[in-house]
């Protein structure tokens, strides 16, 4: 098989005496879609923000392209085009929605101030493809609705052209035609090669969008299947029970 | 659905994009100021006490524009009012000892202002920094370690100086003080026109960059009451400062040490100081950069929620340490404004300055929670406090009952405030 995109190995991290996260070694290629699951404080969140430079592991080691990576913060992340959609959403409520999606990364003129006509504009083109709904540009966005906001910070995460692309719940406030069309949009960014992590409670969603799927129980990796050979029973099976699927493990 | 939403007709004040906080608060000082002229019969408005007014705002006002960023980044700077008499003692002692006898460099030479200012702004930044550092990095709270800044700092400088009144101050340096460096009319009317000449300017140039980006423009009717109404404002306020006349007596002098005489029914005017071409510099400047750079866009959203801006790649900790530096240099600048207007440093110099600072911050909106806060918001809040104060005295009103009363409207003026953000369903 080819190097794996995202090799995460055996990861520990622990918040005082909880075991967030015990010895959990999960993969990703290019192209892919591993769709992360497991109960509410599984471990998922804390899994993936590992990768994402929010948290440093205790243990552990992560590769990228075959290449031991160091990310220590969310800078060093970005530079190897790791983007996150946070379960929080991470959104300046103070800024407008321009203002986030450049947040970090601002488009400026030449004289080095920033360029706020551009942003905007290059908002408005993003926005108009992920939500076409979506009007309010010159509020701040703790004046916009839940979905509005996860829609920003979709827009954000997928404005930069992402390698790796980790979505934590992306779609629990969104309506029925905006969740469309973010699995329009994973199906789009997996066929142009970048490698998808999908955290989803929603298994319907994992079985039809995912090549695997990880699960994940106190902590501690269940294992991980090709979805194409297991059932939904199996996958909550893995969820609920913690047992192995009677399908071969992939 | 066959009904299109309208679109929802706007409110002249909509119209003409005005803030409106901003507006209740030049109301707010307009009313202030007609009142103190009536109660003091026409005494309030004077050329001169305007003058006066304006060069007593502007040290609090400096440090004001700095407030507005450690406020908004959540933090809080006590120690403002006692850096500032450390970089005053500091640059005082350059110019009266360390220059002169330990460097050689003669008393009145052209070279001691601009050393001892260098200096006293760097002392500032460096110690604004390492305050910074420590509740950055170390995680201290600001509060205290401004706290504590606040004893270091009042006592650096009385240990440095033994408590001495030092003085005078270099004759370059004391330009900065208000009557003593003023621009004169003719230096002065020209700027105003610059000034105008900007404004407009900066408001076409707005107009054509929405126009390119295809974002709905005003009527241009309202551009052009705008226009007329920042020009009117301009031209107004130098207006009055050149035509308050320099005392006869005071001219007399002047020519007597360039050794002529005045000639007869000679008159002039003071103009714009030039610690208020100071403060306009810095208002822009620091407006710019909360408005139109990274580093201000960085410092609002780290206040609207650090984390985000954290997991955005911000690095808040570097940020705070800017933040305070920045606070620092502008504190050190006061501190070069404050001196200059006494012509020495005194002992007692910045003594309540960081109350003062905090309130002109807070009565000009910035909000202690974080994200929120203009720099135009917090000089107006600067010069509201100073003509409560000045206006009080004028009237009459005696020490402790002008204090009273100042303390009552910082309070008021905060609960306005919140009812304000509720009305207009801002959260925080
Ligand atoms: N910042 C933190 N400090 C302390 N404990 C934490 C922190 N973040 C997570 N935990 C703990 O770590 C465990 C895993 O949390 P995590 O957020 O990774 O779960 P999750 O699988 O994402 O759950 P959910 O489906 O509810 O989002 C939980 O027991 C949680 O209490
Ligand atoms: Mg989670």
């Amino acid at each position: 098989m080819t190097t794996p995109l995202v090799d995460m190995r055996d990861i520990s991290l622990a918040f005082g005496g909880v075991k967030a996260v015990d010895n959990v070694s999960v993969d990703l290629h290019a192209g892919e879609v591993v769709g992360l699951l497991g109960h509410n404080g599984a471990g998922k969140s804390t899994l993936i923000k590992v990768l994402s430079g929010a948290y440093r592991a205790d243990a552990g080691e992560i590769f990228i392209d075959g290449q031991k990576a160091t990310i220590e913060n969310p800078r060093d992340a970005r530079k190897y085009n790791v983007e996150t959609i946070y379960q929080t959403l991470a959104l300046a409520d103070n800024l407008d929605a321009a203002s986030n999606l450049f947040l970090g990364r601002e488009l400026t003129t030449r004289s080095g101030l920033l360029d706020e006509g551009r942003m905007e504009a290059e908002a408005r083109k993003i926005m108009a493809r992920l939500n076409p709904n979506f009007e309010n540009f010159a509020a701040p966005v703790s004046a916009l609705s839940g979905g509005q906001r996860q829609s920003v910070a979709i827009a954000r995460a997928v404005y930069f052209n992402a390698r790796i692309l980790i979505m934590d719940e992306p779609t629990a406030a969104l309506g029925p035609q905006e969740t469309r069309m973010v699995a329009e949009l994973i199906t789009q960014l997996k066929s142009e090669g970048i490698g998808i992590f999908l955290i989803s409670h929603d298994i319907h969603d994992v079985m039809t969008l995912c090549d695997r799927a990880s699960v994940m129980k106190n902590g501690k990796l269940v294992g991980s299947v090709n979805v194409d050979e297991v059932t939904d029973d199996d996958l909550l099976g893995m969820i609920i029970l913690g047992k192995q699927p009677g399908a071969k493990p992939a | 659905m066959s009904d299109t939403p309208e679109a929802p007709r706007k409110s002249l004040m909509q119209t003409l994009e005005l803030d409106t906080r901003l507006l209740g608060m030049i109301g707010a000082f307009i009313v202030l100021s007609i009142a103190f002229n009536l109660l003091t019969d026409g005494r309030f408005l004077t050329p001169r006490n305007v003058f006066n007014l304006t060069i007593q705002t502007v040290s609090v006002a400096i440090m004001s524009t700095g407030m507005v960023f450690v406020i908004v980044t959540r933090n809080i700077d006590l120690s403002v009012g006692a850096l500032l008499a450390t970089c005053s003692a500091v640059m005082a002692m350059m110019q009266t000892q360390i220059l002169p006898d330990m460097l050689g460099i003669p008393l009145g030479s052209p070279l001691i202002a601009p050393i001892a200012i260098v200096a006293g702004l760097a002392v500032g930044a460096l110690i604004g920094a390492f305050q910074g550092y420590m509740i950055g990095y170390l995680t201290i709270p600001a509060f205290i370690v401004t706290l504590g800044g606040l004893l270091v700092w009042r006592n650096t400088a009385w240990y440095m100086t033994r408590g001495q009144t030092i003085g005078p101050l270099d004759k370059a340096f004391q330009i900065f003080g208000g009557t003593n460096g003023t621009l004169g009319v003719f230096w002065s009317w020209l700027l105003a026109g610059l000034a105008v000449a900007f404004a407009l300017y900066g408001l076409w140039s707005s107009r054509r960059a929405k126009r390119a980006h295809g974002f709905p423009v005003k009527p241009l009717w309202a551009e052009f009451t705008m226009a007329g109404i920042i020009a009117a404002a301009i031209l107004g306020f130098v207006g009055t400062l050149n035509a308050y006349q320099i005392p006869t007596r005071r001219l007399a002098r002047l020519f007597e040490t360039r050794g002529e005489v005045m000639p007869e029914g000679y008159t002039e005017a003071y103009g714009l100081p030039v610690s208020v071409l100071v403060l306009i510099m810095v208002a822009i400047l620091m407006t710019v950069i909360a408005t139109r750079t990274r580093l201000g866009r960085y410092i609002f959203a780290t206040g609207g929620n650090p984390d985000a801006a954290e997991l955005s790649g911000i690095n808040t900790r570097m940020l705070t340490v800017k933040v305070f530096a920045l606070m620092g240099a502008l504190t050190a600048l006061s501190a070069v404004i404050a001196s200059a207007r006494l012509t020495n440093h005194s002992n007692d110099i910045g003594v309540l300055d960081e109350l003062r600072v905090i309130a002109a911050a807070v009565i000009g909106g910035t909000a202690l929670s974080g994200g929120f806060g203009t720099i135009r918001g917090a000089i107006l809040g600067a010069l509201i406090m100073q003509s409560l104060q000045s206006g009080m005295a004028m009237v009459g009103v005696d020490a402790p009952l002008q204090n009273i009363v100042v303390g009552g409207v910082l309070v008021l003026a905060v609960w306005v405030d919140i009812l304000y953000r509720k009305k207009t369903g801002e959260r925080l």
